[in-house]
């Protein structure tokens, strides 16, 4: 049994079958990769994974426990953290304070009141954040705003603010898109990195195949609301189905 | 020091200097002279600073902060208010039980309507405070004021009778609002040369309970809570998506500046012991966000230079009549004389909402961060810094002075 298992999760948004039958079982400590062309649920999936959307039927569960239900921040304090489409960062914030939030979600839980403690005198925090910041090359932007910052930018002070968590899962949608080459192969590095340092659970939503080849272990195929295959990224390199599917698109 | 960095250390300083001698700073001007009427130390006037100040310093953490704009905030102060006259009515005139007892009461109101109004945001949320405020407007005015059950005394207002039974009050203490036998009313003048300045007893025990709650909101500010707050105006998707629970936190931010509200309509009362029910009204609750915009949402002192500012103003013009137009302009031809006061005649006395309306425009519309972001210009024409070397790349993200 997989860390994370979707049983027949239906989603529609009026006439549209977003999500159809979908089931899913991902192995603990393993990439997992979804790809599928535009539009294929890829999003809504890891939407209902997240206490984003409530799937119409279906079950979802998490290391054992059941996750619909529950509220999108206990979800996360269960382990489970996102790296979305589109960059949802602090932008009013500075980029080493938009790091010390979700570093002090993981230490204080989802409510603590400390009004008095000062932000700079908590120095575990601090020295984890910087070091995560460090990590991903964004320490001498410390100070700069995050709105400021550019979309790649942004994307990786994204995946710093979910990785500080230590998640057991973390959900990836499209976490190189609108990046240089250069920072996308950092990105490969930096997630391989993680990968090999501690137990982790990557599921990834990408477009690019040289992410997706270069990390995954697993991949399914999603199209129209519906896996199509799940295989080795070998056999699906090579799958006919997938070819006319998706692949046959980008190759075209 | 104080768990304060430097830069939070000064702005303190530069407060507590401010409060500390206003009855000089504030009092420029020799007595006789033509100029005296823009004076502004006198004790009613300095009291009112000060404590719309604390009013506008927890206003704003919850605006200033969260971005969650309430328009109800004018409910508190009035129950701050009304509790610390029943104080004195049934205890004694001691200011201490009644200030106390108006941050609980409004403390505990602040649980029933923040828990209600924070289930929903934005302008749904504005006007559900608007609506608490204008039902506890009603409810005081008249519904809590009839023969069989008369908690807030109408119209007329909630004061303290002969007939009441303020158990503790002893025959020798003060028989008006007094701090462990010190009245709030005394008031001490110092003469110098044309100068008058004026010391009043209430006057500064209001101005050091302000610096202790201007100190709070810097810590509140520097805090994990304050940046969890920040976090709130920023994103909240990105906060539930990381684990947070953004509820407690509005609600406890909710709280808080409820009890400041209450805390200075407590204050309102122990200088002069008369509630009122319009104390609640709407133009009330405007009255304190626009101080917190007009002096800069979300900066620490600007809310108190916002508080300053609308009350220096509100006395100035509301105290100019035609008599002083005349005054000022008699060198003036005639034709000329009259016509610049028809001009100016809307301006002024009952008018001065007109001018407040206007400043408040002209501030919104050039200087966006209010009064602290024309002193931060103004600062920075002087200092003439080489160009921002960074690209503009590196904007403050902490929230300035
Ligand atoms: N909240 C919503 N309301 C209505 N329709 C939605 C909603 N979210 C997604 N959809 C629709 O559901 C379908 C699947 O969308 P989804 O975002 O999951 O696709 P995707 O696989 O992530 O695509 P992409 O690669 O473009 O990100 C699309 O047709 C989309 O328009
Ligand atoms: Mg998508």
């Amino acid at each position: 049994m997989g860390i994370l298992e979707v049983k027949n999760v239906n989603k529609r948004f009026g006439g549209l079958q977003a999500l159809g039958d979908v089931n899913l079982d991902i192995q603990e400590n393993t990439v997992h990769a979804i790809i599928g062309p535009n539009g294929a649920g890829k999003s809504t999936l890891l939407n209902c994974l997240i206490g984003k959307l409530e799937p119409d039927t279906g079950s979802v569960t998490f290391d054992g426990q059941p996750v619909l239900g529950l509220k999108p921040h206990q979800i996360n304090q269960l382990g489970i953290s996102r790296v979305f489409q589109t960059p949802e960062i602090f932008s009013d914030l500075s980029v080493l304070e938009n790091v010390l939030i979700p570093c002090f979600a993981k230490r204080d839980g989802s409510f603590r009141m400390n009004a008095i403690g000062t932000v700079g005198n908590e120095t575990d925090v601090m020295s984890t954040a910087e070091k995560m910041l460090d990590d991903v090359n964004m320490l001498d932007k410390k100070d700069v705003l995050s709105g400021a910052l550019s979309r790649g930018d942004k994307r990786r002070l994204e995946m710093a603010m979910c990785l500080v968590q230590e998640p057991k899962l973390l959900l990836l949608d499209e976490p190189t898109a609108g990046m240089a080459r250069a920072d996308t192969n950092n990105t490969i590095e930096l997630l391989k990195e993680i990968k090999a340092s501690r137990d982790i659970t990557m599921v990834i939503i990408e477009h690019d195949m040289h992410v997706v080849f270069s990390l995954a272990q697993r991949i399914t195929v999603l199209a129209q609301g519906r896996p199509l295959v799940e295989d080795t990224p070998e056999k699906i390199k090579g799958h006919p189905k997938v070819k006319e599917a998706y692949l046959g698109e980008t190759a075209a | 020091m104080m768990g304060l960095h430097k830069k939070d250390l000064n702005l303190l300083l530069i407060v507590m200097v401010l409060a500390l001698f206003a009855p000089f700073i504030l009092n420029p001007f020799p007595t006789d002279s033509a100029l005296a009427q823009f004076n502004a130390g006198y004790p009613d006037l300095m009291q009112r600073f000060v404590i719309f100040g604390i009013f506008a310093v927890g206003f704003n953490i919850l605006f200033g902060l969260t971005g969650y704009l309430s328009f109800g905030h004018a409910a508190f102060l009035g129950i701050g208010s009304y509790s610390c006259v029943w104080m004195f009515k049934l205890l004694s005139y001691n200011v201490v039980p009644g200030i106390l007892l108006s941050v609980v009461m409004a403390g505990i109101f602040s649980v029933a309507i923040g828990f209600i109004s924070l289930r929903r945001s934005g302008i749904y949320f504005s006007i559900l405070t608007l609506a608490f405020a204008q039902m506890s407007f009603a409810i005081a005015y008249s519904v809590l004021s009839n023969p069989a059950f008369n908690l807030t005394n109408g119209e007329t207002g909630l004061q303290v009778y002969a007939s009441d039974p303020q158990w503790l009050q002893s025959a020798s203490a003060p028989n008006a609002p007094h701090l462990f036998g010190l009245p709030m009313r005394a008031t001490e003048t110092l003469t110098v040369g044309g100068w008058d300045f004026q010391f009043n007893v209430g006057y500064y025990m209001c101005a050091i309970i302000m610096i202790l709650a201007f100190y709070l909101s810097i810590r509140i500010f520097r805090s994990p809570f304050g940046l969890m707050l920040r976090a709130v105006k920023s994103n909240q998707q990105r906060m539930i998506y990381t684990g947070l629970n953004t509820k407690p936190y509005t609600l406890a931010a909710f709280i808080i500046s409820g009890m400041y509200a209450g805390l200075a309509g407590g204050l309102l009362s122990a200088m002069d012991p008369l509630a009122g029910a319009e104390r609640m009204q709407w133009t009330a609750s405007g009255e304190v966000v626009l101080m917190t915009i007009l002096g800069g949402a979300g900066t620490l002192i600007g809310p108190v230079l916002g508080a300053g500012f609308i009350k220096y103003f509100e006395n100035i013009f509301s105290k100019i009549n035609d008599n002083i137009l005349h005054q000022w302009f008699s060198a003036l031809p005639d034709g000329l004389e009259d016509f610049l006061i028809t001009i100016v005649h809307p301006f002024i006395g009952k008018g001065w909402h007109l001018t407040l309306g206007l400043m408040f425009m002209m501030v919104v519309i050039f200087l966006p961060g209010g009064l602290v972001e024309g002193g931060q210009r103004i600062g920075a024409m002087f200092k003439r810094k080489p160009k921002d070397t960074n690209g503009g790349l590196s904007a403050p993200a902490t929230p300035a002075e």
